[in-house]
């Protein structure tokens, strides 16, 4: 510091920095956890989220906490940093017990957080992010905190701006932003939830190598994941939630010692139970990831064009910039990409909710640059939108109208403009069962419907009355495991035995690879290439999502 | 007319299925008891709070209220004023359900109704001096559903093009449309006749036709239709479900290949040309003429009203009849007591504010599916959009 | 034409424009201070007649013009109080209880002016101009910007407080976070509600005092309703202005002269029906929406109300 005494802000990071004597590997002291949770419970109507968990999480170590959507994971770290309040149990902080009842407790405590949805504010500043609620006193102080993100940048050797709005950082970068910010006011817990869900395989490295920085400067270290190699990977420490339960947990004594497919075995074990050998084929049990070979015979005839297509970006988007893409019949091609490089805006302008500045597309060789949505809908062109409560149902109205939504006003369910009630409840009834939508009835509100019953709801619509072309926005994200492999199933169905083509784009690398016979991969709106399907391919995607390779 | 029977025995049986929704465990019977309350606790928890200030006055809030009800109600020529009252209120409440439904916020009910009323007036007397009275009529309500209608073209085209909020929009439209009408008033429509300024008076005997045996006007008749018929237009058809899906998703809608600004404007100027039609009803029927600087302020009071009822048209025709008999009542009452007729205004709004308490109460923080879904995007384009 | 530049013409103008245009500057300020905080505050209008009658009546009763203002602060502050119970501490829908709070409050005043006055309205004394030295010399414009009363230059001050809060202290980034994201200002530790209430009670004060402004300064009278849609001129001044301190100044006294073109123009010889005159500003208002149509900026989390937990 060049001036006497150092600011608030840089006495908080300094003790973080030094982070004396406690290291993975240090000897003796009867060091305890850094923070332990004992027979938490909490409950939200109609659901138990967590049920009497008790873990412990050590300083100096990384912790994964590994379950599916679903398990519990997010509610009880949600617990820890501050934004639940648990029924039951006790959580105890460097060996006291301590009741989290707010962020601001939890960030006092030493835990800071690094939440699955981005946190931080698009139209703020880098710097002004960092300092958001941490000041003492009227003025801002951004020396201090200048100096401050200076120190903390180089440490994890990273380059930020720290005048650059937010919005203009890439995911990767923003999440760097994000875990400084968590260990601004000097925690010496991070918690990370599915931290990777929307990263390349090159930002992946990345963090890990920053994560196990963080581990070696003595921080407790607690990861949440639903992937199986990534715990296999990171985790001194795993332990398994399975409905709320702890089903599983292993020290570094015993994740150390046995070999990658014991733990593998010990793993699935837990996680599934009975039946465990069946999901085997599942991507998250495989070692890692990689593709499949292109299925052989496919039919040359296309059925979806783009010609270069380009979309205005509106504000906070990349838009599409001269898309070139061909889908034949019966074909599933993979969109690859990080989040908001221009998915949604692809999905959109095939669907018709978006108009094109340029370029044409054309559906079995019919331009329909000029039809609108309900046009292309009923010429067989069908959108999976991935936000199924924003945007693909309406709550209020019930499960059999949400059915019909694509088809107000036709036949056979209106006459004249007059609605026949029969008509749409047995559609909608073939359509609960063809699709298994759990639901009480088709009279019922859609938006009492679980997530999973949403998304089949949703895909029940699209994937009726004959389609020929379907674009999948994000399919499966967030569903549970058995809903995500009978949506997978259903695709791969479609295509096999229907021929129906279908685009899918998707930020789970693994599905694209599971269920893709080409790979397209979309930077800031563009196709920065288009490859074959295979083992081993995953490397040049990787490369492909972050602009590398433009060449061919 | 089977199906409306059995929309309202459906509509009260959704008023259960939602209140025992909300109280989950207890019988049918407290449900509906529930539900009642619902409605009807907001009023009381206002009267109570008005009756508190009347104190305050030095009135006595007994006979305030009973003055409201002997005259409102149990009067043969109070009872009829009511039900004449409620002919202009049915109708801008159905304009206001069409458009809040589609989540439109049409605040600019009283400048269409007003400037309607002006060319009513203004074109009335000539009009029905040389064509036969029903043929005039018609013309002129033609021409009130038209005004009214017209007038919100401005907020719906800026909406529908830019996303710019229709609630600045229509009610600067308001204050624009008031004074544009007074200007007629004053200007092309002054009658010669008098000193102060308004428009010719058409005769008592050239206004609407009566219902026999009473002083109510045929606009009653005219207005109840109105109701039903927005009523099985919003649940019955596509063009109603169309609009209902613009309110409760307006993300959905478009998904669904709805048009979005073609329902807005549409919705938009169906809500005017409503509240056109209330003044045409309101002018022919009753007065016969507008005086300059008349705003008689219906619009405000009845949103309390329609959002009471849950935008359910069926539900509004009680409400605005309680309504007509505080009004007309109230006129009376506050004649009595030496207060001013804002006084009303004044119970109306405390109606609303208990009203979302109520709701609270219930349990139902999430006002159902047409405020807050819709309200998001009343709010206008710009900004981080998610 | 030319007689239009005359000395007299312009200082009309502009002295109008303040005077009218003062009442707007508070209630579009607190707005601003408001929405920037993510909370839309339809009854604006509603708080500046509490202020207005309030205001009136203690500059009536103390003979104090200051005391008068400050109660009529005071009486927005109060009346904003229920859009902190409604709005943010229970979540309930903006735009509903803005309204509520908007009719309740021009009834309530109304009645209350009636039931103390009757039909007469008291007038106050005006409150005595402050003259800048030096600058009020300046000719033409001098006496007119220079030569008001203070609370005028009290109200260009709040601006620049307004201004420099905003922009460089912690309370001002707690608002701003609270208006786009409050889960990350939650996450921050910092409390939204706490922040979203301090914004909703200043929207109330400031208005209240463009209220009281408007009765005890702007017309020594208080009539109902004598707002005349001030609120909600405020409300445009503030989404057009964009949270910058600068444009809320500009668009409050551009709206102002509008007002005062009227008088103005009758200095000049040319009468317009008071209609008119009544019509300018809301056009104006038009006119101008239309123009910036595509710039109003809100800020994302404007209107929603926050619960924890639920994303």
């Amino acid at each position: 510091m060049t001036n006497g005494t150092p600011t608030h802000i840089e006495t908080m990071t300094s003790d973080l920095l030094q982070a004396d004597g406690v290291r993975a590997g240090a000897t003796a002291g009867p060091i305890g956890p850094a923070v332990e949770v004992r027979e938490v419970s909490k409950a939200f109507p109609g659901v138990v989220a967590n049920d009497r968990v008790s873990l412990a999480f050590h300083h100096g170590e990384v912790h994964c906490v590994l379950g599916e959507n679903g398990a519990g994971k997010s509610t009880l770290m949600n617990i820890l940093s501050g934004m639940y309040k648990p029924d039951s149990g006790a959580v105890m902080v460097e060996g006291r017990e301590v009741t989290i009842d707010s962020p601001r407790r939890a960030i006092e405590l030493g835990i800071g957080t690094v939440y699955q949805h981005p946190t931080l504010i698009p139209v703020f500043t880098v710097l002004e992010n960092l300092m958001l609620g941490e000041g003492v006193g009227v003025r801002l102080d951004v020396e201090g905190g200048l100096r401050a993100l200076d120190r903390f940048a180089k440490t994890l050797g990273l380059e930020v701006d720290p005048h650059a709005p937010a919005s203009r950082l890439a995911l990767g970068q923003q999440q760097q932003i994000e875990i400084i910010k968590a260990l601004w006011s000097g925690s010496k817990v991070l918690i990370l939830d599915e931290p990777t869900s929307m990263l390349t395989p090159q930002g992946i490295e990345e963090l890990e190598k920053v994560i196990s920085q963080l581990r070696d400067e003595g921080l407790a270290v607690i990861f949440i994941t639903h992937k199986l190699h990534e715990a296999l990977d990171l985790g001194d420490t795993v332990s398994i939630l399975r409905g709320g339960r702890v089903v599983g947990s292993w020290g570094p004594d015993v994740v150390k010692t046995k070999s990658r497919s014991e733990m593998q075995a010990l793993i699935v074990g837990a996680m599934f139970g009975e039946g465990a050998g069946s999901l085997e084929d599942v991507a998250e049990v495989r070692d890692g990831v990689t593709g499949r070979a292109r299925r052989r015979g496919l039919p040359n005839e296309p059925v979806l064009e783009l010609v270069k297509v380009s979309v205005e970006a509106l504000r906070g988007e990349v838009g599409v910039h001269e898309v070139d893409l061909t889908l034949r019949r019966g074909e599933i091609l993979g969109v690859a990409g990080v989040d908001g490089n221009g998915q949604r805006e692809l999905a959109e302008v095939i669907a018709g909710q978006r108009s094109m500045v340029g370029g044409d597309i054309r559906l079995c060789g019919e331009s329909i640059a000029r039809a609108g949505v309900g046009r292309r809908q009923s010429l067989g062109l069908r959108y999976v939108t991935d936000d199924r409560i924003g945007e693909g149902t309406v709550g209020t109205l019930s499960v059999g109208l949400n059915l019909v939504l694509k088809r107000i006003g036709e036949e056979p369910f209106w006459r004249g403009g007059r609605i026949r009630e029969e008509a749409i409840d047995q559609a909608a009834c073939d359509l609960v069962e063809g699709f298994d939508i759990r639901t009480p009835g088709t009279e019922t509100r859609c938006g009492t419907l679980s997530g999973g019953n949403l998304q089949k709801v949703v895909l029940a619509r699209e994937l009726s009355f004959d389609p020929k072309v379907v674009v999948y926005n994000k399919p499966t994200y967030g569903l549970d495991l058995k809903t995500t492999l009978a949506v997978r199933d259903r695709i791969r169905d479609l295509a096999e035995s229907a021929g129906v083509a279908a685009l899918l784009i998707s930020t789970d690398l693994e599905e694209i690879l599971d269920l893709s016979d080409r790979i397209a991969v979309l930077f800031r709106g563009r196709i920065t290439g288009i490859v074959d399907n295979a083992p081993g391919v995953e490397r040049h995607v990787g490369e492909l999502m972050l602009g590398g390779d433009r060449g061919d | 007319m089977a199906t409306v029977v059995t929309d309202v025995v459906s509509t009260s049986r959704a008023v259960v299925r939602g209140a025992s929704a909300a109280k989950a465990g207890t019988s049918a019977r407290w449900a509906w008891l529930w539900s009642l309350g619902q409605a009807i606790g907001p009023i009381l928890l206002a009267l109570l709070v008005s009756a508190a200030l009347l104190l305050a006055l030095g009135k006595n809030p007994l006979t305030f209220y009973r003055d409201i009800v002997s005259q409102g109600l149990f009067n043969k020529g109070g009872i009829q004023d009511t039900a004449i009252r409620m002919a202009p209120l049915l109708l801008m409440a159905s304009g206001l359900i069409v458009a809040f439904r589609a989540n439109i916020w049409n605040i600019g009910g009283d400048g269409q109704f007003l400037l309607a009323a002006a060319l009513v007036a203004g074109a009335g007397p000539p009009l029905i001096g040389a064509l036969p009275n029903a043929l005039a009529f018609v013309i002129l309500c033609v021409t009130a559903v038209v005004v009214g209608g017209g007038w919100t073209v401005v907020p719906a085209y800026l909406k529908a093009r830019y996303g710019l909020n229709e609630i600045i929009t229509s009610l600067m439209m308001t204050f624009v449309g008031v004074n544009f009408a007074n200007l007629l008033i004053k200007g092309p429509f002054r009658s010669t006749t008098t000193q102060v300024p308004q428009t010719d008076v058409i005769p008592f005997k050239e206004l609407l036709p009566r219902i026999p045996g009473t002083r109510i006007h045929v606009g009653l008749v005219l207005a109840l239709i109105a109701v039903f018929a927005v009523h099985y237009v919003m649940t019955r058809t596509a063009f109603g479900l169309k609009l209902r899906v613009l309110g409760a998703n307006p993300r959905a809608a478009a998904h669904a290949g709805l048009s979005i600004p073609r329902l807005t404007i549409v919705g938009f100027m169906l809500s005017g040309a409503f509240m056109g039609l209330a003044a045409a009803v309101e002018v022919l029927g009753v007065w016969g003429y507008v005086r300059a600087d008349w705003n008689p302020n219906f619009g405000l009071p009845l949103f309390a009203l329609v959002f009471l009822a849950r935008l359910n048209a069926l539900a509004v025709i009680p409400l605005v009849g309680f309504y007509a008999v505080i009004s007309m009542g109230g006129h009376f009452a506050a004649r009595q007591a030496a207060l001013p007729d804002d006084f009303m205004l004044m119970i109306v709004g405390l109606i609303l504010l208990f009203m979302t308490l109520t709701e609270y109460l219930a349990g139902r923080s999430e006002r159902g599916g047409y405020l807050s879904a819709g309200l998001k995007k009343a709010l206008g384009k710009g900004g981080g959009d998610e | 034409m030319s007689d239009m530049l005359t000395a007299a013409f312009l200082s009309a103008l502009i002295s109008g424009g303040i005077l009218a245009g003062m009442p707007l500057l508070f209630a579009s300020l607190g707005e601003t201070i408001s929405e920037r905080g993510g909370v839309l505050n339809i009854g604006l209008e509603g708080m500046m007649l509490m202020g207005g009658y309030t205001g009136f009546v203690v500059t009536l009763y103390s003979q104090s013009h200051w005391l008068g203002l400050l109660a009529g602060a005071g009486a927005g502050l109060i009346t904003a109080l229920l859009m902190v119970v409604f709005c943010v501490r229970l979540g309930l829908d903006q735009i509903v209880v803005g309204i509520a709070i908007l009719i309740a409050a021009g009834g309530f005043t109304s009645v209350l002016q009636r039931a103390q006055f009757g039909t007469t309205y008291p007038r106050l004394d005006a409150m005595s101009a402050v003259e800048i030295p030096l600058f009020a010399k300046i000719p033409v414009i001098g006496p007119s910007l220079f030569a008001q009363p203070a609370i005028v230059y009290v109200g260009f001050a709040l601006v620049a407080v307004l201004h420099w809060v905003l922009r460089s202290t912690n309370m001002g980034l707690n608002l701003r976070a609270a208006g786009e994201k409050p889960e990350a200002l939650d996450a921050a530790g910092v409390s939204v509600t706490a922040v979203r209430s301090i914004a909703a009670l200043s929207a109330g004060a400031f208005a209240g005092l463009g209220g009281a402004y408007m009765s005890i300064v702007g017309a020594g009278i208080f009539v109902p309703f004598m707002t005349h849609g001030a609120g909600f001129i405020g409300i445009v001044i503030a989404m057009l202005g964009r949270g910058r301190a600068l444009w809320v100044v500009i668009g409050s006294l551009l709206f102002g002269m509008s007002v005062s073109l009227t008088t103005a123009l009758q200095l000049v010889g040319i009468t317009v029906p008071i209609d008119v005159v009544n019509m300018l500003p809301f056009v104006a208002v038009l006119v101008v929406l239309v123009i910036f149509a595509r710039q109003a900026y809100l800020p994302a989390a404007l209107g929603l109300p926050y619960k924890r937990g639920i994303r």
